[in-house]
């Protein structure tokens, strides 16, 4: 072998003998934590998930819900909550595409893959973030919610199962946000086109206002919006006012089921999209 | 002597749908050497980088680093290497310690290691006080010093720099062309790409000019230089001297023949370079009662070299930030 006189790293500092497991997990937690340490040097960059829910809670609350009439009656607030749940849930997809475009963009992606670590811990990675971006975003509408007087009338159980679809239900928009991540060439193409894609998503439903009020031709398309699933599954665990239920539409009847069976389908179509990018780009 | 190179290139072929990036590149550069790949926009520079990093695959050919290659050993080959790219890939958001502390974990430090390690290159980069702070509020200056120190925080035996001071203002130009050379003291061995003729002249003890995805001409600079005839001096006649007899004063000292131009008032001597020769030709002209206004020595630069070689001049680079001033090279 050659002489090589650069300094050589001291054997006790490096980990190469530990396990491809420990080294994953090292790598997820380290890439995890990258991701925190940015949402506590800018807790502004949750604000899509903390400030923007508040605002629309109390837009709709106070603004507009006066002039929302409820089939069957009911509370507008209690309404509002399961609508909110899934909108800021849904939310976050653009801010993975924005975050994985800017670290392809910036190169920081190519300094990855030079180092001798796991590439999959990237998505791994962002993947936790997000859920706990989520969580944060589901805590405030919750939080928010109960000030503004919407009230659970159900067991924990319903409560928990309600939590438990809206995250797989955030769970399979992390991965529509991955492939537009990878897709997409510049954070300013991802936040652009997320917008596009989650504004219609959320207000062609009855995230905000009942269904029942749209033009004949556009009620299914709401109806069958996953958006409209999650609010329905919500507000029909949470016993708020949920005019869905006398809606003759599958998914409306079926909320809980079509919320699993749209995450599900989410996620068959766009993980393996986002994961073939992501080999062809990132792997290479 | 059997010394292992550290990178070796053999026929490197790189396609991007019908262009060639690649066009079966060969590379030697042996291991603690400061080596140079030059070459204008568009030559294959960046691509040969990307694809001795692992970055790349080479759709022919092979390419080792340290004697392992960089496909099927990549995994091997990452723990050796450092990347600097052409822009600073760095998280903007964190600080510049906790990027560096981040970049050595990701390189298997342990986690005591890696602050250690990441300390110790903010005092070397001279980065110590600004380690708290966000990398978005560092001038490009700072940056790329955070980036270089970022390459190395994982003890790299190779380091590749990607056009390192493309993009920068002469003061961090300077700085940087600084810090290569005292990481050319240690050892390491630095693989630079370049488009400005003086930097490779500057930094690298051996270069390649590539043109077209192949190495189209190698050597010290030296000898680039001298395999396009070498020295010559210039002589500029005072007005009204006799050429013919300044061209019979200089003959003696030309190691070929002396050519008169712009109308017989200036003269190009092709000579050896020899201690005290421009004054040995200044006093025969002198003695002959030539008068002259100037003699220098001039040397073929690596321009003409390039120019010869490939036909055109270095592009300016094409610039897509706003970096604002930057040194165009000789």
């Amino acid at each position: 072998m050659t002489a090589i006189t650069a300094e050589l790293v001291p054997e006790r500092d490096v980990t190469y003998e530990r396990s491809a497991v420990s080294h994953f997990a090292t790598d997820v937690r380290v890439l995890t934590k990258r991701s925190i340490a940015r949402i506590r040097r800018e807790p502004e960059t949750l604000a899509d998930v903390t400030i923007m829910p508040v605002i629309f809670i109390l837009m709709f609350a106070y603004v507009f819900g006066g002039a929302i009439l409820l089939p069957g009656h009911g509370s507008y607030h209690e309404y509002l909550i399961g609508g909110m749940l899934g909108m800021g849930l849904a939310q976050t997809a653009p801010g993975v595409a924005v975050a994985l475009v800017t670290d392809m963009s910036t190169g920081l992606m190519d300094r990855f893959r030079s180092l001798p670590m796991s590439r999959w811990a990237v998505l791994v990675a962002r993947s936790i973030a997000e859920l706990l971006t989520q969580l944060i975003g589901a805590a405030v509408v919750v939080c928010v919610g109960l000030a503004i007087g919407w009230r659970v009338h159900t067991s924990a159980a319903d409560v928990a199962e309600a939590l438990a679809l809206a995250l797989l239900f955030g769970y399979a928009f992390t991965w529509v946000g991955v492939c537009l991540g990878m897709v997409l060439r510049s954070p300013e193409a991802a936040q652009a086109t997320g917008f596009i894609i989650f504004l219609p998503l959320t207000f062609v439903s009855s995230a905000f206002v009942p269904t029942q009020g749209m033009p004949g031709w556009l009620q299914p398309v709401a109806e069958w919006n996953p958006m409209s699933a999650l609010a329905a599954a919500s507000r029909h665990l949470f016993g708020n006012p949920n005019p869905a239920a006398s809606v003759h539409s599958w998914p409306m009847q079926h909320p809980e089921l079509a919320v699993v069976c749209w995450s599900v389908a989410l996620i068959l179509v766009f993980a393996p999209l986002a994961v073939r990018q992501f080999r062809r780009k990132v792997l290479g | 002597m059997g010394e292992t190179p550290a990178i070796l290139a053999e026929g490197l072929v790189k396609n991007y749908g019908t262009t060639q990036a690649l066009a079966g590149l060969d590379l030697t550069v042996p291991a603690g050497t400061v080596y140079g790949l030059l070459g204008p926009n568009g030559a294959g520079k960046t691509t040969a980088v990307r694809v001795f990093s692992t970055l790349l695959r080479p759709n022919r050919g092979r390419a080792r680093v340290l004697g392992h290659d960089v496909v099927t050993e990549a995994a091997r080959v990452r723990r050796m290497i450092g990347l600097t790219g052409q822009y600073a890939a760095l998280d903007e958001y964190l600080t510049g310690r906790a990027n560096l502390v981040m970049i050595g974990q990701l390189s298997r430090l342990t986690a005591n290691a890696a602050r250690r390690r990441a300390d110790e290159m903010l005092e070397r980069f001279d980065l110590t006080e600004a380690a708290g702070r966000a990398v978005k509020t560092y001038s490009g200056g700072m940056r790329r010093r955070l980036d270089l120190a970022a390459s190395l925080i994982g003890y790299p035996s190779v380091l590749f720099l990607d056009e390192p001071t493309t993009g920068l203002d002469p003061n961090a130009r300077a700085m940087t062309w600084e810090i290569v050379r005292r990481l050319a003291d240690s050892g390491t061995t630095l693989l630079l790409t370049t488009q400005y003729l003086d930097e490779a002249d500057q930094l690298a003890g051996r270069i390649a000019v590539i043109d077209g995805g192949t190495v189209i001409a190698e050597g010290t600079p030296d000898q680039l230089k001298s395999s396009l005839g070498g020295e010559h001096l210039e002589v500029a006649l005072a007005a009204g001297a006799d050429t013919e007899a300044a061209i019979v004063a200089v003959k003696p000292y030309a190691t070929g023949s002396v050519q008169p131009y712009e109308d017989g008032r200036r003269l190009s001597v092709p000579v050896a370079a020899a201690e005290g020769l421009t004054t040995r030709v200044v006093r025969a002209l002198d003695q002959a009662g030539v008068p002259v206004n100037d003699v220098t020595m001039q040397r073929a630069s690596l321009d003409d070299v390039f120019l010869s070689l490939t036909g055109h001049v270095t592009a300016p680079a094409e610039e897509t930030s706003d970096d604002g001033e930057r040194s165009v090279a000789a």
